[in-house]
């Protein structure tokens, strides 16, 4: 059994996200004995040879085809079991995008699909593997939960929060391997309700993915500069919870950050919400321009898209200078 | 079981098309599959429409969606559906649109209309039979030959002969024709027993408008997945449609309704 332990979490943090999944699926089968899991030739990259040995009988590996995954999921699903499905979070969104339509959005199967490496993280490979938009193809497809979980607990407990939930989910996997972690012990993952990390009432960032951990630390940064942040774990992108979006409209500035395109992910979605406030103050989109970068690995990335800690400080600073 | 009259069917796939009015149904890819429907609820099948959730039934997967008009016409005769329910045929928010909206109460088991998806729930769908132990049941996918352009189906294929199973059955309906001309000009198939042989099923070519030879390649049983090529007439049964790409989909006149009823009084 994995526990949720001190030694665990620095382990699924040094593995990354991947591996973390690998580790959050042996620990479904207790929650149910319908869990199967699926992958399209990735099976030990996403850390899932523990799964694949130790439940031989409910692993699927189909090979590179990431469409007839889903829809082997989508039938697996009709037929009552809880299927995991993962691949590359590119692939997952985009080569599968009609079987998620029709059999996730449209039928309601409840596959819950796995993107792995969204964002930066392998973009070393180049344009073809970085994800930048996944979260606007599944957010424009009804019916789909959409969680984005912020360090490697957070996608523990994300992955046992699909496998509890009837329908589809989709789980938007990011960072690296040693990723930064934001939840040191257990805490309480409810879908729909976003997490306030720390108070602060002058800017509110509400972050998502690998930009929690970025945005705690861009507030620390922001104490010396007399301001006080708070900062919000938006962990599930649908449904939104518009409730704490509507209660940061008292800050002086709210800021979204994402590892995902401008278009369509965590900021518009914040902004669909804000445009129905009367008060609201200037809301500050950070995320990924409308270009491909040339490949490069994380950092590059990062620096490339203006989302390290010290690109958005100065992009914050400069918000709140003009205001 | 009851014994599906084939003429009755191609009369409520006419009569349901022409309600449908000016946007036209797809009656050639309805009217080929005529025989393979009739054989599968009349004779093959164990779907029983006092109960047509339990977990012992035969699934069917109509992955060629457009060919929705047979299925319903052979549910008119097994009592799930009315002549009245058949004349709501694409009606707005009528429950028997154009492409198959998944639909328990009639067996319908998903929805379908984007082509290339249906051997896929057809492969997941017979591994979940399986790992539930129910040995009995098997899944029938039926698939246009068209719809073999699609490249899922290769990919579900491979996967099938991967999972030996053989609880699946795909039945193409090889009617020779897609949306825009013969399947041999537009993206050749080739030789189709060939390449599914090759994809590692059994492999059965067969009269698809011969019900007693649909019988008897739909009961064999095999170690591996099987496919059975049924070779059939696109709008078989009314003479102005046999053959002719125009009735992928199409408009009737009242003039070509009466003379198609006419046709099939003989």
């Amino acid at each position: 059994m994995v526990e949720i332990t001190p030694a665990n979490i620095q382990l699924w943090s040094k593995l990354g996200s991947c591996g973390a999944y690998g580790q959050a699926t042996l620990t479904l089968p207790n929650i149910s004995d319908k869990i199967v899991v699926l992958t399209a030739d990735l099976c030990s990259f996403s850390g899932l040879e523990r799964f694949k040995n130790k439940y031989p009988e409910r692993f699927f590996n189909i090979g590179i085809s990431e469409q007839n995954m889903l829809g082997i999921a989508a039938g697996l699903a009709k037929e009552g079991f809880i299927p995991f499905a993962s691949t590359y979070a590119t692939f997952a969104s985009m080569r599968c995008a009609d079987q998620i339509k029709v059999c996730m959005s449209y039928m309601k199967l409840g596959v819950k699909l796995v993107g792995l490496t969204s964002g930066f993280s392998v973009g070393i490979l180049g344009a073809t593997h970085i994800s930048l938009e996944d979260l606007a193809v599944m957010r424009s497809l009804p019916n789909i939960t959409i969680l984005s979980p912020a360090d490697c607990l957070s996608v523990v407990k994300a992955v046992q929060a699909a496998a509890q939930i009837e329908g589809p989910v989709y789980i938007r996997l990011s960072g690296t391997m040693n990723n930064p972690i934001v939840y040191h012990k257990d805490f309480d993952f409810k879908i729909g309700k976003a997490i306030t990390l720390q108070e602060g009432t002058d800017i509110c960032i509400i972050a998502t993915g690998s930009m929690v951990f970025t945005s705690l630390r861009v507030a620390e940064i922001l104490k010396k500069y007399k301001l006080t942040t708070k900062v919000v774990d938006m962990h599930t992108i649908r449904p939104l919870d518009t409730s704490t979006i509507k209660e940061a409209c008292k800050s002086k500035l709210i800021v979204t950050i994402e590892e995902h395109s401008k278009i369509g992910g965590l900021g518009s979605a914040v902004a669909e919400t804000l445009s129905l406030e009367e008060k609201k103050p200037p809301h500050l989109i950070l995320g990924a321009d409308s270009f491909y970068a040339h490949a490069g690995d994380y950092n590059y990335l990062l620096q490339t898209y203006g989302l390290t800690t010290e690109q958005i400080v100065e992009q914050i600073l400069n918000k709140m200078e003009k205001k | 079981m009851k014994k599906i009259d084939v003429n009755l069917m191609r009369k409520d796939i006419i009569k349901m098309g022409y309600a449908s009015g000016s946007t036209g149904a797809h009656f050639g890819g309805g009217l080929s599959l005529v025989e393979i429907m009739a054989v599968l609820y009349g004779k093959i099948m164990n779907f029983n429409k006092e109960n047509p959730t339990d977990e012992k039934r035969d699934r069917l997967i109509l992955s060629k969606g457009h060919g929705i008009m047979a299925q319903y016409a052979a549910l008119k005769q097994l009592g799930l559906l009315s002549a009245n329910d058949l004349l709501t045929f694409k009606n707005n928010n009528s429950f028997l649109p154009a492409h198959p909206s998944m639909n328990p109460k009639l067996g319908i088991e998903f929805s379908s209309g984007s082509l290339g998806q249906g051997l896929s729930l057809g492969v997941g769908t017979a591994i979940a039979l399986r790992q539930k132990g129910n040995i009995n049941s098997r899944v029938f996918v039926i698939l246009g030959d068209g719809e073999c352009d699609e490249g899922t189906i290769w990919e579900a294929a491979m996967s099938a002969a991967h999972y030996k199973l053989n609880n699946l059955i795909a039945i193409i309906d090889r009617n020779h024709l897609q949306y825009d001309g013969n399947t041999e000009d537009i993206m050749p198939l080739n030789d189709l027993e060939f390449k599914w042989k090759a994809f590692g099923w059994k492999t059965i070519k067969c009269d698809g408008h011969n019900q007693e030879e649909l019988i008897q390649t739909l009961s064999s049983q095999y170690e591996q997945p099987l496919v059975i090529i049924a070779n059939t007439i696109k709008g078989k049964g009314i003479s102005f449609m046999e053959n002719k790409p125009q009735w992928h989909n199409g408009v009737l006149t009242k003039s070509m309704y009466e003379i198609a009823l006419t046709e099939l009084e003989k």
